[in-house]
C-alpha cells in the first residue's frame, strides 16, 4: 500500500538523537551569543538530504518538531519528506507562519520582513532563518557590533545577494521585533541575532 | 473498542500489535524462524503524545493531558519500512512490532501465517473486552414499578 | 531575596538516605511492588496521572511508591519526568462516544438507550470496614458475569436532549482550531474554553471539589444535574506525519461527566439547558464531576451572568487550581530566607529604637 513510498531510501537522522541534539543546541546558543563567530558541527552531523547542506540539516533536526512549521524557500520533495519523517515538522503555508525557515542567501527573492517578526509581548515567537551561503569567510566584510561582541568583529560570508545586508539592517531597526539569522555553509554556522548592528561593508 | 469499519489491513495489524503484550509480539517474531535482516531507521524512542478531547464530547478541541508513547522505524534489506507506535514505554516491543509491520507488507512466505496469528490475538483481545463488558452488564439496573398510585 | 550559602551538602545527602529508609518502613514487612500499587491502588494511580498530566499507570505507581503515597509529590515526579521526553504529536481527538462502557449512569433519565450500568462503584457500599482485607490471603474475588455484553457503543445522554434543541449545543468553532496548550504558551485572560478545560483537567481534585461544592451551596448559583457519567476504555489514535494515516496506539481508561444546568435564557438566547464538561484519566469520578460543575460556572461570562463568586472568576480558578505550582510557592517558604528576615528584623529594631527615642524626647520636653 505504501510500498512505493517505502522503497525510496531516506537519509538518516542524528546518530544519537538525545546527546547529538543537545550538543548542537548548545552550539546554536553559543553562535547566537557570539554573533559572527564561526562554529563547526563536523563531529555531530546528521545524515543529509541532497539539497540541504549538512549544517542546515543538522540544525533543523535539532530545532524543528511537529509544533514548528518550517518554510523552505526552494521547496523540494526529498528535503520535505526527510524533514517530516525525522521531525514531524509541518510545512509552513506562508513565510509569516514559519517558526524556522531556510533561505538561499544568493537569491534576492526572500524578504525578511515577510517572515514572522514576533509581537511586542512575545518577540521570541519570530521566525529563525537559516541563510545558506557558499562559505562563511572570504566575502564582502561587514563590521558587527552589539551584545556578545567585544568592540566590533568582522563577518564576511561569501555568496550573498547584495540586497540581503539592507534587509538585515531594516530587520535590525525593528528591534526588539525581527527575525534571527543563522548563516550556514557546509558544516559551519554563524549566528546573527536581531540585536547585532551592521556597519561597514554596505 | 474503536470502529474498525474503515480500517485498512495495515491499520488493523498495527492496532492489534499496539494492544499486544511485549511477550506476544516477541513470540510472533520467533515464529518467523529467522528474523530478516533489517536496519533501524528510528531507534526505539519513548516520548509523549498530547491527548486531545472535545468539550461535551463533540465540541471544541482541548488538550486533556499527555500519554507516554514509544515508536520505532526499521527498514528491511528490500527497502520496506516497518513502523511501530504504541502507548507505554516498551522499547523492545516497539522494535519487534516495527519488524513485523515491515514483514507483513512484503510478499514473504511468512505473511499469511503471521496474519492468522494476528487474527488469533485480535480474537483474544476481543474476548477479553467481551468479558469486561459482560461483568459491567451484570451491574445494569432493571427498573420495575413497585406500586403505582392513582393520584 | 536569596543568598547562596554553603555547608548544607553533607546534611542534604544524609536526608536522602534517611528518607529512603523511612520510605521502606519496617524491613520485616514485605516491600510493595510497583505492580501491586498499579493493580491495587488504581484510584490513587488515576489521581496521580490526572494531576501529573501524564497517562502512564506504571510511572504513576512508581511515583506513588517513591513519594510514600504523597499524591502531590507523585504528581510533581510525573511532571518532572514529562519534561525530559520529546513530544511526538497530538492525538486525534478522543471519541468518548466509542467508549467501551464499564459504568454509565444518568441522574436525568431513568430509561435511556443502553441502560443504567452501575459498574465498579463505592456508591452503594455501607462504608463499614471489611476486616477480611486486613487478614490478606483470601481467594481472588470474582464478579458476576452476565450472559450478554453491553451495547458496543452508547449515545451520550446530553446528545439525546440536543436533538430537541433544548440543550446548549456543543459544536466545534469554525475551522475546528487546534487547541491552546498551557504547557507551551502562557495563559491569558479572558481565557477561552480550551484553556479552561486543560487547566481544570490537571487541577487539584481537592481544590476543584471545594469550588464545586461552593457552587452548589449558592456561591455560584447553578443547580446541576448529573446528565451522564461514563467510565470505560477509549482507543487512542494518532496520525504520524510520516505515515499520513491514523494508527491505533492502544486504549486508555477515561471518566467523563456531563453536567446539565438550568438557564433562564436571555435577550439573545431562548431558555435552554446549559452544560458543563469533565473528563479525567482512569476512574476519577469526583474529579470529573467537580470539573464539569466548574466548567459551567466559568461560562458565566459567556451567558452574561454575574461573576461575583470565586468559582465564576476564571483568573482565580485557573491560577490556583494547579497543585504542583501551588505547593511550589507555598513550600518555598521553608527555603532559607535568612537575609530577608534579617533585613526586616533590623528595620523593626530601628523603628522601635526611633519610637523609644521620640518617647524619651517627648517625656523630657514635658518635664
Amino acid at each position: 500500500m505504501t510500498k512505493a513510498r517505502a522503497m525510496q531510501p531516506l537519509a538518516s537522522g542524528l546518530a544519537d538523537p538525545v546527546f547529538g541534539s543537545q550538543i548542537v543546541f548548545r552550539t546554536v546558543l553559543d553562535a547566537l551569543s557570539a554573533p559572527g563567530k564561526i562554529f563547526d558541527l563536523s563531529d555531530n552531523l546528521a545524515g543529509t538530504p541532497a539539497k540541504l547542506p549538512p549544517a542546515a540539516a543538522t540544525l533543523l533536526l535539532t530545532l524543528a518538531d511537529y509544533e514548528t512549521p518550517v518554510w523552505l524557500q526552494s521547496e523540494d520533495q526529498e528535503t520535505r519528506r526527510w524533514l517530516s519523517f525525522h521531525t514531524g515538522a509541518p510545512k509552513a503555508s506562508a513565510p509569516s507562519e514559519a517558526r524556522f525557515a531556510v533561505i538561499d542567501g544568493a537569491a534576492s527573492s526572500a524578504r525578511l520582513g515577510d517572515f514572522n517578526l514576533g509581537e511586542d509581548r512575545y518577540p521570541d515567537t519570530s521566525t529563525t532563518i537559516l541563510v545558506l551561503c557558499d562559505a562563511l569567510e572570504g566575502g564582502l566584510p561587514v563590521a558587527l557590533t552589539g551584545p556578545g561582541i567585544k568592540g566590533s568583529t568582522r563577518f564576511a560570508p561569501r555568496g550573498l545577494d547584495a540586497s540581503l545586508w539592507r534587509e538585515i539592517a531594516d530587520n535590525n531597526a525593528m528591534y526588539p521585533l525581527g527575525v534571527d539569522l543563522i548563516f550556514v555553509a557546509g558544516s559551519q554556522l554563524a549566528g546573527l541575532p536581531r540585536s547585532t548592528q551592521i556597519g561597514g561593508g554596505l | 473498542m474503536s470502529a474498525h469499519k474503515h480500517q485498512t489491513e495495515r491499520q488493523y495489524w498495527m492496532g492489534v500489535l499496539a494492544r499486544s503484550t511485549a511477550d506476544s509480539v516477541a513470540s510472533l517474531l520467533v515464529s518467523l524462524g529467522t528474523v530478516p535482516a533489517y536496519e533501524v531507521i528510528k531507534r526505539p524512542e519513548t516520548g509523549t503524545l498530547m491527548l486531545e478531547a472535545r468539550a461535551g464530547g463533540a465540541g471544541r478541541r482541548f488538550n486533556t493531558g499527555e500519554a507516554t508513547l514509544t515508536r520505532c522505524v526499521v527498514r528491511l534489506a528490500d527497502g520496506t519500512m516497518g513502523f511501530s507506535y504504541a502507548l507505554g514505554r516498551d522499547r523492545k516491543k516497539a522494535e519487534h512490532a516495527a519488524i513485523l509491520d515491515a514483514v507483513l507488507q512484503t510478499e514473504s512466505a511468512h505473511r499469511s501465517d503471521l496474519l492468522v496469528m494476528i487474527d488469533r490475538i485480535a480474537e483474544e483481545q476481543q474476548a477479553q473486552r467481551n468479558i469486561v463488558s459482560r461483568k459491567a452488564a451484570a451491574t445494569k439496573v432493571n427498573f420495575f414499578t413497585l406500586v403505582r398510585g392513582d393520584g | 531575596m536569596y543568598v547562596a550559602v554553603k555547608g548544607g551538602e553533607a546534611a542534604i545527602l544524609a536526608t536522602h538516605d534517611l528518607v529512603a529508609e523511612e520510605r521502606r518502613g519496617d524491613p520485616s514487612v514485605p516491600e510493595l511492588s510497583v505492580a501491586q500499587i498499579r493493580e491495587q491502588m488504581q484510584l490513587s494511580v488515576a489521581r496521580v496521572m490526572n494531576e501529573g498530566s501524564l497517562y502512564d499507570e506504571d510511572l504513576a505507581a512508581l511515583a506513588l511508591k517513591q513519594a510514600q503515597g504523597d499524591m502531590i509529590e507523585a504528581a510533581f515526579l510525573m511532571r518532572a519526568y514529562r519534561t525530559t521526553l520529546p513530544r511526538f504529536g497530538s492525538s486525534v481527538p478522543l471519541d468518548t462516544a466509542t467508549m467501551a462502557i464499564r459504568r454509565r449512569i444518568s441522574a436525568t433519565y431513568k430509561d435511556l438507550p443502553g441502560g443504567q450500568v452501575l459498574g465498579p462503584t463505592y456508591d452503594y457500599t455501607h462504608r463499614l470496614f471489611d476486616f477480611a482485607l486486613m487478614a490478606n490471603g483470601e481467594d481472588a474475588p470474582s464478579a458476576a458475569i452476565a450472559p450478554e455484553a453491553l451495547d458496543a457503543t452508547m449515545q451520550r445522554v446530553p446528545d439525546i436532549l440536543g436533538d430537541e434543541g433544548l440543550m446548549e449545543p456543543e459544536v466545534p468553532p469554525a475551522d475546528d482550531p487546534r487547541p491552546f496548550d498551557l504547557t507551551r504558551d502562557p495563559i491569558e485572560f479572558p481565557a477561552d474554553r480550551d484553556v479552561r478545560l486543560q487547566t481544570l483537567a490537571r487541577g487539584d481534585e481537592g481544590f476543584l471539589l471545594g469550588l464545586a461544592y461552593s457552587v452548589q451551596r449558592g456561591f455560584g448559583g447553578n443547580h446541576p444535574f448529573a446528565g451522564e457519567i461514563r467510565l470505560g476504555e477509549v482507543a487512542v489514535q494518532f496520525v504520524p506525519e510520516e505515515l499520513g494515516f491514523a494508527v491505533d496506539l492502544g486504549d486508555i481508561t477515561l471518566t467523563e461527566c456531563q453536567m446539565v444546568n438550568q438557564f433562564q435564557g436571555s435577550k439573545d438566547q431562548p431558555p435552554q439547558f446549559t452544560r458543563g464538561y469533565g473528563l479525567s484519566f482512569g476512574h476519577a469520578e469526583r474529579k470529573a464531576m467537580s470539573m464539569a460543575i466548574i466548567d459551567r460556572s466559568l461560562k458565566a461570562r459567556d451567558f452574561g451572568e454575574a461573576t461575583e463568586y470565586p468559582a465564576q472568576q476564571e483568573e482565580f480558578v485557573l491560577y490556583h487550581a494547579d497543585n504542583v505550582e501551588a505547593s511550589g510557592f507555598v513550600e518555598h517558604l521553608k527555603l532559607p530566607h535568612y537575609v530577608d528576615f534579617q533585613g526586616e528584623l533590623e528595620l523593626l529594631r530601628k523603628i522601635r529604637a526611633e519610637q523609644e527615642e521620640r518617647a524619651i524626647a517627648l517625656k523630657e520636653a514635658a518635664e
